[in-house]
């Protein structure tokens, strides 16, 4: 397998604040990786840098062997914890968005058989992530869990190279959480995604990842605490095992739109 | 019941408990006109001449002449054509605030080199009293129509204009990185992200200056010139003229209450998720 993603010798300071050192990480096509680790330990910065909002004070990150711009652009789709979604549009109007960006690049809106053709494209999303009963209704009018729903249908819409997932179950109430596991252990699998989630919640890394990596302090000078960053200090592959059971029900009811790369399904 | 759980809907509803909303509201207006006409029939009681409280009588009297008779001087009808003139200076200054607070209030709130270079010019105009600005206007502008409407849009907007900006600026970070990795680019940013979500704040600082743009209106037209309702108002002061003046200050209220009452019935229609679209 490929490495989609890869960071050599990474360093991001902040003035004299180093946050992160020495990361050098391989991230392959089709992996899960979750990232744990205490708070203030740059999981957050990890993200940005990958997301291309931060630029590395020193190293290089390369997706797919070319260096990464500093810039957030369509590679890489992201779902935050929170403001993900725009209030002002509908469910259909936040899917279609991107397509929009893509394909009327002054007006930002499609008209006649182009927009059918976006809707019906946002549509089959949007039953992936089962809200196809909701296009109508606007964010405020849903729940934590249906937003954050319309938040992946937006991203995944996109077809990012990577799925980048900044705590994004960790508003959710338990029982609505164990269902947005389901759904994205199954979309993973079915368009074959290569996925980095940060995270707070340890079981939660463990039971969807294929690989955990933890972020902290290999070394503290108790004087200038500030001046060791973190960097990954666990790195474990998890041989996968076998698919959460609701995952193999759901994945047998409706296999459509796959892109199967790595014959995961 | 406690008195802090008490619910009302809004005004325009007509439920079971909108209805006595309207009601109530409607309670200490009545009131306060009992008042004046208790006092004012008490003063005409004693001084057939009473000048300073006029009865609703006279005050018909006085406007009819204005409403529905032609000026001998001017031939026209004072009180439409003083409608029309402040309503078009209004309109005008009105209209120049929005659109420059849009576009202004955007660029400042989206771009941090717009705003890095004119954020402090727009503060400095801010924080002058318009008022004390208009010789400056009367001198550049001359006496016409231009030195007032200009008036009302150095009055209001710089205000429009930062609350705008702000409104723009504090839009969630996430929402502007979401928008950018789904391949919009600045263009597309600030008018599918930004200017959508400006708009229900434009009509709402809209309608906040509405107040502020009335009275920059009738200061202007006091001063310097031949029609309008300020204009009149302070003309016919000279001859204590109170049966005139008070039914044009109701005039004046009637009118900035429907002005506010249309404007957030638009925003309501056309923005619906800005407004709690209720579940």
């Amino acid at each position: 397998m490929s490495a989609a993603l890869s960071l050599r010798n990474v360093w991001v300071e902040y003035g004299d604040k180093v946050v992160l050192e020495r990361i050098n990480l391989d991230i392959e096509e089709g992996a899960f990786v979750s990232v744990v680790g205490p708070s203030g330990a740059g999981k957050s910065s990890l993200l940005r840098l990958v997301l291309g909002q931060d630029a590395p004070t020193r190293g290089a990150i390369l997706l797919d062997e070319t260096p990464l711009k500093a810039e957030c652009t369509p590679e890489r789709g992201v779902v935050f914890q929170r403001y993900s979604v725009f209030p002002h549009l509908t469910v259909l109007g936040n899917t279609i968005f991107g397509l929009e960006c893509a394909d009327a690049p002054v007006a930002a809106r499609l008209f006649g058989t182009r927009r059918r053709a976006a809707a019906a494209q946002a549509l089959e999303m949007l039953e992936a992530v089962g809200l196809e009963h909701a296009l109508d209704l606007y964010p405020a009018q849903m729940s934590g869990g249906m937003q954050q729903r319309l938040a992946i249908a937006q991203a995944l819409i996109k077809r990012p190279r990577i799925l980048l997932l900044d705590e994004p179950f960790g508003a959710l109430d338990p029982g609505i959480r164990s269902d947005m596991h389901t759904l994205i252990t199954q979309l993973w699998r079915d368009y074959s995604l290569t996925v980095i989630m940060v995270t707070h919640d340890i079981k939660e890394a463990f039971s969807l990842g294929t690989r955990v990596l933890t972020l902290d302090k290999s070394r503290v000078d108790p004087h200038a605490p500030h001046r060791y960053g973190a960097t990954v200090v666990y790195d474990l592959p998890l041989t996968r095992k076998a698919a959460p059971d609701a995952a193999v029900q759901l994945s047998q009811t409706d296999i459509s739109i796959t892109i199967d790369r790595n014959d995961n399904n | 019941m406690g008195w802090l759980n008490r619910q009302f809907k809004p005004g325009n509803s007509v439920g079971r408990m909108g209805g006595s909303n309207a009601l109530l509201g409607l309670v200490p207006i009545v009131v306060l006109v009992i008042v004046y006409l208790v006092v004012a029939a008490d003063r005409n009681a004693i001084n057939p001449n009473e000048k300073i409280l006029p009865l609703p009588g006279a005050m018909v009297e006085a406007m009819w002449g204005l409403v529905f008779e032609r000026d001998q001087l001017s031939g026209r009808f004072l009180f439409w054509s003083d409608t029309f003139a402040s309503l078009q200076r209004l309109g005008l200054g009105l209209a120049i605030s929005t659109l420059s607070a849009l576009v202004v209030g955007l660029m400042l709130g989206v771009l941090p080199t717009f705003r890095a270079t004119f954020g402090a010019l727009v503060t400095s105009i801010a924080v002058i009293p318009p008022i004390a600005l208009l010789p400056v206007l009367f001198i550049v502008f001359g006496l016409g129509e231009t030195a007032k409407v200009a008036l009302i849009v150095i009055g209001i907007a710089p205000f429009m204009v930062r609350d705008i900006a702000a409104h723009v600026t504090a839009l969630p970070r996430e929402q502007i990185v979401k928008a950018q990795t789904l391949g919009a680019s600045t263009w597309q940013l600030l008018l599918r992200v930004a200017l959508p979500q400006a708009m229900p704040r434009l009509i709402q600082a809209l309608r906040l200056s509405l107040g502020p743009a009335w009275v920059f209106l009738i200061s202007a037209e006091a001063i310097a010139a031949d029609v309008g309702l300020g204009y009149r108002i302070f003309l016919v002061r000279r001859y204590l003229a109170m049966d005139v003046i008070l039914p044009y200050v109701a005039w004046i209220a009637l009118l900035a209450a429907m002005i506010d009452f249309a404007l957030a019935f638009a925003s309501r229609r056309a923005f619906p998720w800005a407004h709690g679209a209720g579940h």
